[in-house]
């Protein structure tokens, strides 16, 4: 249902905090319907990378478009892209002066015209399709640190973006809640054909969900690597750094 | 945007409702989109009243463009059905849509808490009270562990963190100079104009010397300086420690064997106990020359007569009433801040409540001992 278009596309970004280079000279697409992962050792610019792409921080060279569409955090048109985005943030980031349901509503409530029966309606489905109908009404901090992350996915989709991003979803979880959010992500993937965006470092998440992953080296401030995971690890001209790690392997 | 559209269809929802002998069949086509007008569910239920009924079909080959509307729909059918043990079935429903369904009845709803028993007026009263008297002995015990910290500290038993304690005592020292002149200068101003206006009657005006050294040094002075610290560095040290708290940094102390009062909370109160009487002293200045420019500026009190008064009207003994009572009002501000910290909840709004009710709590029980300083200083005769 999906066509294969190109959905992000990032040309010549170089991302900086002031004179200190996070990462130079990035090229990359991300097709519709994808799963991206955004890889790479600790402090490499990973979620850097991920607060560039949703416009957080801007760039300071190149330009990150969607579709034909130039994204700029200074531009007017930010806005209109970023109602397309589904952001889940590290720790789930809930409101926390408000009640699970409060959060996933609120988007609902600022974005579309529904009533407020209807809204309820679809908060209560949206937390059912991440397994927590009936918490609706707790607030965050009553709830584990693995639902509030399905909590946050909830209010993630509560508007069906075109687009997921996730910061680290699986850090923090035990490995079957991450297996059961890395099967949530999937699913969700295959049924509203959303295009999506991890940021994560847990090899089995990567080899489970990837289409492909995108490898930053923190040595050489460049994007080394580009492709499916389980390819990266068969073929002899990866570079050694992204063999070592995708195997755990210490350096050599 | 959910589904793309599979057979060319622009036109809006629809449901058609017909029944074929015992089944009741719901045919759907057109755009199911949220921002769209659709056909409301209360129809199917209307239709399902026949008692006949014993299923329940969907439909979907005419759909176009769906999103979460036709999820909505399609899982009320699904529960409709479920409950009145009708047969549930579906043909041809776009293929991410059953997969969704699916996923949202995989995990069954959480049992309902039960609701907050709705308690009569007595009964709140009552838990209030018991809550107000749990509070005041925690505050109490609060106390009684600052001074048994206090007073290892002073034998030695342990020791600040320098580099801590100057950052604190520039925080809340030479950064509250500017604000605490600039009050100071305008009270001191204030105090006078009241007062020249009043004695300018009599012929008195050199009496305002009088009023303006008294009052601010003994009362005013110190009072004020304890309502902007309050303000300023209270909310200050509750927000502080109380969002060191949201992040677990507290409990990561009571880990490692700090205790959170010996490192978060006696050097605050230190820090206070030694910037007040500096502020005082600066305040009490200050406001004294506010004072003179009124007295000189709208009477003809010239500044050596007005200076020559304050030294007359002045004692000593005043002087340090001000500054006992500014050393206890940094205590009071102090332990209230921190108090309310180390006490905050575990989120963000809890924060902003700690920070709250620091400075009403602070300035509360400045007031009081106010207060009570007033008496007590009438009977003992300073």
């Amino acid at each position: 249902m999906a066509q294969q278009t190109d959905k992000i596309t990032v040309k010549h970004l170089t991302m900086a905090y002031g004179d200190y280079i996070v990462m130079n000279d990035l090229n990359f697409t991300v097709r519709t319907g994808e799963i991206k992962v955004l890889m790479g050792g600790s402090g490499c610019g990973k979620s850097t990378l991920l607060k560039h792409l949703i416009g957080l921080v801007s760039a300071s060279k190149g330009e990150i478009y969607y579709g034909a569409e130039r994204f700029d955090p200074q531009s007017e048109s930010i806005e209109r892209i970023r109602r397309r985005f589904g952001v889940l943030f590290q720790a789930g980031a809930l409101w926390s002066s408000m009640t699970v349901a409060q959060n996933v509503a609120l988007p609902l409530q600022e974005y579309t015209t529904l009533g407020a029966a209807e809204i309820r309606d679809i908060v209560e489905f949206k937390l059912s399709l991440v397994g927590l109908a009936g918490f609706g009404h707790r607030y965050p901090s009553e709830l584990s640190g693995g639902m509030q992350k399905r909590a946050g996915l909830a209010r993630a989709i509560a508007l069906d973006p075109e687009i997921l991003f996730f910061d680290e979803p699986s850090a923090g979880l035990d490995p079957l809640s991450s297996r059961r959010l890395d099967d949530l992500i999937l699913q969700l993937r295959d049924a509203l054909g959303a295009t999506v965006i991890i940021v994560t470092h847990e090899l089995a998440s990567i080899f489970a969900i990837a289409d492909s992953a995108l490898f930053l080296d923190v040595k050489t401030k460049r994007a080394i690597c580009d492709g499916n995971p389980h390819d990266l690890i068969k073929n002899s001209d990866t570079p050694p750094d992204v063999q070592d790690f995708l195997l755990r392997k210490s350096a050599h | 945007m959910m589904g793309s559209s599979r057979v060319n269809s622009g036109q809006k929802a629809q449901l058609e409702v017909r029944t074929e002998g015992k089944t009741l069949v719901l045919v759907l086509s057109g755009n199911w989109l949220l921002r769209l007008d659709r056909p409301i569910f209360d129809s199917v239920q209307a239709a399902l009243n026949e008692t006949s009924i014993s299923s329940l079909r969907l439909e979907g080959a005419q759909i176009g463009e769906w999103d979460t509307a036709l999820l909505l729909f399609v899982r009320k059918c699904h529960d409709l059905a479920t409950a009145r043990k009708l047969h549930y079935i579906t043909s041809d429903l776009p293929a991410g849509v059953q997969q969704m369904v699916d996923l949202s009845l995989a995990v069954p709803e959480a049992e309902a808490t039960p609701p907050v028993k709705q308690s009569n007026w007595f009964v709140h009263v009552g838990e209030r009270t018991l809550a107000a008297f749990a509070g005041f002995s925690r505050y109490c015990d609060f106390i009684g562990r600052l001074c048994l910290d206090i007073l290892s500290f002073v034998r030695g038993g342990s020791q600040l963190r320098k580099r801590d304690f100057l950052a604190l005592l520039q925080a809340t020292g030479s950064q509250a100079l500017g604000i605490v002149s600039l009050l100071s200068f305008l009270m001191g101003l204030i105090v006078a104009f009241v007062g020249v206006v009043q004695l300018q009657k009599f012929g008195a005006d050199i009496y305002v010397a009088d009023l303006v050294g008294i009052a601010m040094t003994r009362e005013l002075a110190a009072v004020m300086l304890g309502v902007i610290m309050a303000g300023r560095t209270g909310a200050a040290f509750a927000a502080q420690i109380g969002s060191m708290r949201v992040n677990e940094e507290v409990d990561a102390l009571t880990c490692f064997g700090i205790s959170p009062m010996q490192f978060l909370v006696v050097p605050r109160v230190f820090a206070l106990i030694l910037k007040m009487p500096v502020l005082c002293v600066c305040a009490d200045v200050v406001s004294i020359f506010g004072g003179m420019v009124v007295a000189v500026g709208i009477s003809d009190v010239s500044v050596i007569q007005y200076m020559n008064q304050i030294q007359e009207a002045v004692a000593l003994n005043d002087f340090w009433v001000g500054i006992f009572k500014s050393v206890v009002f940094g205590i009071i501000v102090a332990v209230a801040g921190c108090y309310r910290g180390l006490n905050c909840g575990k989120d963000a709004s809890a924060v902003g409540l700690a920070a709250t009710s620091a400075v009403v709590t602070g300035i509360t029980w400045l007031v009081v001992a106010d207060a009570i300083f007033a008496v007590a200083f009438q009977i003992i005769g300073i």
